[in-house]
């Protein structure tokens, strides 16, 4: 496959940023999207001049580090799934791709294609935790959970935290992963007890740290690449307005 | 040197019992008064961050990613091993503890083996009272799944994601102490030296990968959380950042690097498709609890899976193990699966894979039941091969997956450098020559929430320090020694690119150090490693600056260490003169094709130091006492 790719530059948090026009030649088919990338780079670096910087890390779809805006699209075409699992052939030879960071102003650019997530660690700092500290507990089944609230319990807590939600929605907002912790621990006995705190905690630190509102239109849902239901965002209002606010 | 493993004395069960007991303690007020940095923010960094900040010490800790939520621990699918017995199968800690220093060759130190038995109860109890979502049977108890190398159910698992809910549960762990103050987190930081301080692990060098800046960072304790070296083979199941250097740094620094030839390859794992390969991706074990092994019985049979009747495929580990079958540890696994594609029976492009088949099981127990197991897995497969593993069978052949090598450690996690702890994949401590299945993620946890924890504080409490600041002159001694590096790095200004040396260094190990070795092939990558080093420091291209981000130029410092390192591994593979777990010496086996271990003369570690560059690094060993389990010939059969 031959492409074009139109990709944005941008050298640091200060420069203003650009797309530039990059020739990807003979990709094959099988490789990943991020493999494209390393190709192409490859072929910058051999012609001295500086490569595209863009995040990856485990390349399977887990560790939320890859984040690419596709034709517009976070983590592109294929949904369920996280820039670094989408494959080529799922786009056409003679395409022009256009790909670009995250955008959002919570989240920074650093270099490229590359954006400063820290504002999520810190919105779980905020209480996305139960208080526990290691020794003591009690053995695993002294605490009974029926399969329903474990299994959605896990349907929210598979959260990979890459951000692609922040960067579909309008308004910038990260509903969808406070509203993924929120949920992954109030559904568990054991996040009952502080259930107050950490939703009341969380939200506080998302709206210090510059996301906006739930735009009610469920675009984080259509690109999150664990399909994170906005049900949970239903539940984390809820549990917001049982914590009496 | 002699090694002190500081095994304690008594009966095995009670070793750790007593030995907590022995301990010197760190008056709770006092606590306060010590640092640690920890760097690494996987399984095993995340809990003793968490666990030791708990306590009262102040605590640095520090990542390469952009967040401690993304060490390669999270990709860890499969599950967690523990001695709950809970499937009232017959488990018990004494079987666990044995399953381990048999999975493990007789390789291990059983000590730390018997320990990390007792303890993998307590850390199921601990990741479930921080809200890990582990899967449920209907009645509301916990779950368990069979793995590899075992006979008993004993693994806990969340879906196939185990490791990224038991990292993220560290991670709230370690997130609630950021909160409090406890945890100063650093992440876009990457230790590039140790410092060591009349004769004490004081401190680290840093580079920060979004600014460059180089800083000094002091503390009373070091400990080394950094993963394993799966990378040095270039393609592998480890994340693409993951590296050697804070490791190997060490070593240079003085820490023992304890039996680097004993490096994992995973069984089921995507087969390779080509050069722009950036890594290979896992198909986690659990597969096989449902999924059979098998390739066709005649050479070169091209036909689609489906019309190859049952007679003419060779289901080949249960014919060779039935006692085991599809479940034989990985070691033997892979090595059948190379031996049969070997015979020219392999299936797939270029020959290197084997199918595992879920028809049987979907027959057996519906597809829904299938989907249900392993929803993720099937998707994940689907999309890197873009074929549907509910209608054809999958292909895998074994990848690079782990290292059971790493940092020479004595029974305190401790390196013989004082003050030096180091935890997790980047110890050598619990596996052996081969580890089992649903093991990784017990022993980062067992080191970092249930061991260090305890024996750092006996380190406080029972030895002196002088005070000092990173204006010691060892700080800025190796400040300098990196900064001078850095630019080394950057005026090289060669024509070729950083991948392009570790991609051949990798297909360089993987031929002559990977799945079988023999003194031939190791002799000619000892020879070669060298030439590409030379040729590395003479040619190499990193454009850019220092003082910037630049992933080159970290990609470059990484690359330069697995150049190093590649040459003590395959050291190590050539005087480990037997054929061991994941070590297989052709030169070593027995009639149908199974390693033939030497217990006279390697029943020990073999912690290799640092002799200075161009010489050949010095062997110590540390002799392997098996008081419990006999030694006897590893069979799955």
């Amino acid at each position: 496959m031959n492409l074009t790719l139109r990709v944005w530059r941008q050298k640091n948090s200060d420069d203003k940023g650009r797309l530039v026009d990059y020739a990807a030649k003979e990709i094959s088919p099988d490789m990943s999207f991020l493999e494209m990338l390393d190709v192409v780079n490859e072929e910058l670096v051999k012609n001295a001049r500086e490569p595209i910087e863009f995040d990856s890390d485990c390349r399977e779809g887990i560790c939320g580090t890859c984040s690419l805006v596709i034709n517009g699209v976070p983590h592109g075409p294929e949904r369920g799934t996280a820039v670094c699992q989408l494959h080529m052939r799922k786009f056409k030879d003679g395409a022009t791709i256009t790909i670009e960071p995250w955008r959002a102003k919570a989240f920074p650019i650093v270099k490229d294609l590359v954006c400063d997530r820290s504002a999520f660690d810190r919105i779980i700092q905020a209480g996305g935790f139960v208080s526990v500290n290691t020794g003591g507990a009690p053995d695993g089944n002294t605490l009974p959970i029926s399969k329903p609230d474990a299994d959605r319990a896990m349907d929210a807590a598979q959260c990979i935290g890459c951000g692609a939600c922040v960067a579909a929605c309008k308004n910038a907002s990260a509903m969808l992963f406070v509203a993924a912790k929120v949920s992954h621990l109030a559904n568990l006995p054991q996040g009952k007890v502080e259930a107050r705190e950490r939703v009341l905690g969380m939200i506080a630190q998302m709206d210090k740290e510059g996301f906006g509102n739930c735009s009610n239109q469920s675009e984080c849902q259509a690109v999150c690449p664990k399909e994170i239901s906005v049900d949970f965002i239903a539940q984390m209002n809820r549990e917001y307005l049982k914590a009496g606010h | 040197m002699a090694l002190d493993s500081k095994v304690p004395s008594g009966p095995i069960a009670q070793k750790w019992d007593k030995h907590k007991f022995d301990m010197k303690l760190v008056n709770p007020a006092n606590k306060r008064k010590y640092s640690v940095i920890v760097v690494g923010s996987g399984l095993a960094g995340a809990s003793a961050a968490a666990s030791m900040a708990e306590l009262g010490y102040n605590v640095k800790c520090f990542c390469f990613q952009d967040s401690p939520r993304r060490a390669h621990s999270i990709a860890a699918q499969g599950g967690i091993n523990a001695a709950k017995n809970y499937p009232n199968d017959g488990d018990s800690i004494y079987r666990l503890f044995y399953d381990t220093v048999k999975g493990g060759d007789f390789r291990s130190r059983e000590a730390n083996v018997y320990r990390l038995a007792q303890v993998s109860n307590n850390i199921i109890d601990q990741c479930a009272a921080q809200g890990v979502p582990f899967a449920r049977e209907y009645g509301g108890l916990l779950d368990n799944r069979s793995f590899g190398g075992a006979l008993v159910s004993r693994t806990f698992y969340a879906r196939g994601q185990t490791g990224q809910q038991l990292l993220l549960g560290a991670y709230q762990s370690l997130s609630r102490q950021i909160g409090l103050g406890k945890v100063k987190m650093i992440p876009q930081t990457e230790m590039l030296d140790l410092v060591v301080v009349d004769g004490q692990a004081r401190g680290i060098v840093t580079r920060h990968l979004t600014t460059g800046k180089i800083e000094s960072h002091a503390a009373d304790a070091v400990v080394l959380a950094t993963g394993g070296y799966g990378n040095v083979f270039f393609l592998s199941t480890n994340a693409v950042g993951c590296n050697v250097t804070a490791t190997f740094r060490a070593y240079k620094k003085g820490a023992y690097f304890a039996n680097p030839c004993y490096t994992q390859i995973h069984p089921t794992c995507i087969p390779v498709t080509g050069d722009h390969q950036s890594k290979l991706t896992l198909m986690s074990e659990s597969l096989r609890n449902d999924g059979r092994v098998w390739v066709p019985l005649k050479k070169g049979d091209n036909r689609a899976p489906g019309d190859i009747p049952e007679a003419e495929r060779d289901y080949y580990l249960e014919r060779k193990y039935p006692t085991y079958g599809n479940l034989a540890a990985r070691d033997i696994s892979s090595r059948a699966a190379k031996q049969v594609c070997d015979e020219g029976r392999g299936v797939g492009p270029g020959g290197r894979g084997v199918y595992l088949d879920f028809a049987d099981a979907m027959k057996r127990l519906g597809e829904n039941v299938i989907r249900e197991r392993y929803t993720n897995l099937f998707q994940m497969y689907e999309r890197i091969t873009g074929e549907n593993p509910y209608k054809v069978p999958m292909r895998i052949y074994p990848a690079v997956h782990y290292t059971m090598g790493g940092l020479w450690v004595d029974y305190n996690l401790m390196s013989n450098i004082p003050g030096l702890h180091v935890v997790g994949e980047a110890n050598f401590s619990d596996h052996g020559a081969n580890r089992l299945g649903a093991s990784a993620l017990m022993q980062g946890l067992a080191d970092g929430y249930f061991v260090l924890p305890y024996t750092i504080g006996n380190y406080f409490a029972s030895t002196l320090r002088k005070p000092i600041t990173t204006d010691h002159p060892e700080f800025k001694k190796a400040e300098a020694g990196v900064r001078q590096r850095i630019q080394e790095l950057l005026s090289i200004k060669g024509k070729r690119t950083v991948t392009s040396f570790h991609r051949e260094l990798g297909l360089l190990l993987w031929e002559y150090c990977g799945m079988a070795r023999n003194e031939a092939g190791l002799k000619k990558a000892l020879a070669k490693i060298p030439e590409i080093r030379e040729e590395f420091w003479k040619n190499v291209t990193v454009l850019g600056e220092d003082k910037d981000f630049n992933r080159s130029l970290e990609r470059a410092g990484r690359v330069a260490d697995f150049l190093e390192f590649g040459e003590l591994m395959v050291q190590d593979a050539l005087h480990r003169n037997e054929s061991c777990g994941g070590h297989f010496r052709e030169e070593h086996q027995t009639e149908d094709g199974e390693a033939k271990r030497d217990d006279d003369h390697f029943a020990y570690v073999a912690a290799w130091q640092y002799a200075g560059d161009g010489q050949p690094a010095v062997l110590n060993k540390e002799p392997l006492v098996f008081e419990e389990v006999h030694l006897a010939t590893r069979s799955y059969k």
